[in-house]
């Protein structure tokens, strides 16, 4: 890992709504983060800490009220998706559409030339397991196969960063293991930067290289922890004191923030539509 | 545990049940003509309407009645369906716009819009022209409001999914807002068809010039009852035809 920078985040804040209103939120508080090119960096943090809502602005999905992205030297101004590819927690796949067609159309939306398109679909089903469902419809399949589906379009497009929206958040637990360890490998093969949003503390130890832990709406970064634990990490790391001893550390640090988000939202603070 | 029941011996069951049921209006009707207890002249038997429908379709004299009432549903339909989806589609484009259109336009289809027909039979005369205004209008309403469902409530993921792999505008329109719309701008389609020839049959029974609506008065004034059954059992066969050719285009459209 080099100590180059793929994406800059300086002071961003964000709000929903105006201040007065009665939908007010204030969801990121002058956030700022470094990710390094080629880690996996996890944004873990109660419910409402405004850690989606960064993953958005980061891709340029969404406009910070105040505060800056750069990806590279650039700054983000709007969606990139040369640079950014995205995944999901669900259903993004279009229903009307096949597995290999929704691939094929990311691609096409991307800007890449037929019979590119669907070589690399081709190969991106096979890399996620896929290859004997490409004329499957997206209803016909489960749902952990949808996010499997998902991840071989964001994989098709090639870019160097992919954010992940807690990709296995509708999943069962054991699903969820499988496709974390499949990810894992996946990712050792290839030097993308990905920043991956989730709510489970094992996730997180598990695939990530480091974790930054929210604070409380409004949200910010309360601390990074560096897992020093190479890739593609195996089932037995799951076991180990060491994957114990980080997953405590994690946990005693958001125990109080998520104390403070629950009874933020008993008190009627929680939106919809200012989801995490 | 009870065996679960097989569905397609349910589905022949409700045939037979529905074939009885048909038979049994049909015995009915005989039985109550053939007892002398109603009026030969107001209610003719099965037998005489069946000759009356077979002098009918050997003649051929219905083509040119069918024919005018097929071009009246052509052109309403066409109408409705082109101003339907663009103006349905214009209005979807603004949330506002949605906020204001959707209960308005629910609220105009809900009056029973035949009650144009005096207007429009001045405005455009007892001929076709009427009946194409009236089809229109009335079709109009179904297939704009569920334009309008289709493209103004396609889920917010698939939009900011394809924004984030650099849809175009096109792009978006194309392979996303319209494969989303679709089914439900087709059902849209299929209630506006419905209409139209609901409304345009009966405003032919009340004025009209020609068309299978027109007939049916035309004999029911000069007390050929026999006859007017005919047409009757016509007209609706037609429907029950245009409307079952319709619902399989329907779901063929949404598969």
């Amino acid at each position: 890992m080099t100590g180059e920078v793929a994406v800059r985040v300086r002071g961003v804040s964000h709000q929903f709504g105006e201040q007065g209103d009665a939908r007010f939120v204030r969801a990121l508080l002058d956030t700022s983060l470094d990710i390094r090119r080629g880690e996996l960096m996890c944004l873990i943090g109660p419910s409402g800490c405004g850690k989606s809502t960064l993953l958005s602005i980061m891709g340029g999905l969404m406009e910070p009220s105040s505060g800056t992205v750069e990806v590279g030297s650039q700054p983000v101004r709007g969606p990139m998706p040369k640079e950014i590819a995205f995944v999901f927690q669900e259903n993004a796949l279009f229903p009307w559409s096949t597995v290999i067609e929704n691939v094929d159309l990311g691609m096409m939306f991307q800007g890449v030339g037929k019979a590119e398109r669907e070589k690399r679909a081709r190969q991106c089903l096979a890399a996620v397991g896929l290859k004997d469902f490409a004329d499957y419809y997206p209803g016909q399949l489960s749902g952990g196969m949808r996010q499997r589906a998902a991840l071989a379009r964001a994989l098709s497009l090639e870019t160097g960063i992919l954010l992940m929206d807690e990709p296995f958040g509708a999943l069962d637990e054991q699903t969820r293991m499988v496709l974390g360890e499949d990810l894992s490998v996946l990712l050792s093969r290839t030097d993308k930067t990905i920043v991956f949003v989730t709510h489970s503390l094992g996730e997180a130890v598990f695939l990530a290289d480091r974790v930054a832990v929210f604070s409380a709406r409004p949200g910010s970064i309360k601390e990074i922890i560096e897992i020093d634990e190479p890739h593609p990490r195996k089932p037995d790391f799951i076991t180990s004191e060491k994957f114990t001893r980080i997953r405590n550390q994690l946990y005693a640090l958001l125990h109080d923030e998520i104390r403070k988000a629950v009874s933020q939202s008993a008190m009627g603070g929680d939106v919809a539509g200012a989801k995490s | 545990m009870r065996p679960r029941a097989d569905p397609d011996k349910n589905r022949w069951a409700s045939r037979a049940v529905q074939a009885l049921f048909l038979i049994a209006l049909i015995s009915f009707w005989y039985f109550l003509t053939a007892s002398g207890r109603v009026s030969k002249i107001l209610l003719p038997g099965p037998g005489p309407v069946l000759y009356e429908l077979t002098d009918v379709l050997e003649t051929g004299e219905f083509v040119s009645d069918l024919l005018i009432t097929l071009t009246e549903l052509a052109v309403a339909f066409t109408i409705s369906t082109v101003s339907g989806i663009v103006i349905g589609y214009l209005i979807s484009r603004s949330p506002y716009l949605i906020k204001v259109f959707e209960p308005l336009l629910a609220g105009v289809y809900a009056i029973p819009i035949i009650l144009f027909l005096p207007l429009y039979v001045l405005l455009f005369g007892l001929g076709m022209p009427s009946k194409f205004a009236l089809g229109a209008t009335i079709s109009f309403f179904p297939i704009a409001m569920n334009t309008i469902a289709g493209f103004g409530h396609v889920d917010k993921v698939f939009i900011t999914s394809a924004r984030s792999m650099g849809a175009s505008n096109f792009q978006m329109f194309r392979y996303v807002l319209l494969p989303a719309a679709f089914p439900v701008i087709v059902t849209g389609l299929r209630m506006g068809f419905t209409v139209a020839l609901l409304a345009i049959l009966g405003s032919e029974t009340i004025a009209s010039l020609a068309g299978l609506g027109h007939q049916i008065v035309h004999f029911s004034e000069s007390m050929d009852m026999a006859r007017m059954f005919a047409y009757i059992t016509f007209a609706v066969a037609i429907a029950a035809f245009l409307n079952a050719v319709v619902s399989t285009l329907e779901t063929k459209g949404k598969s």
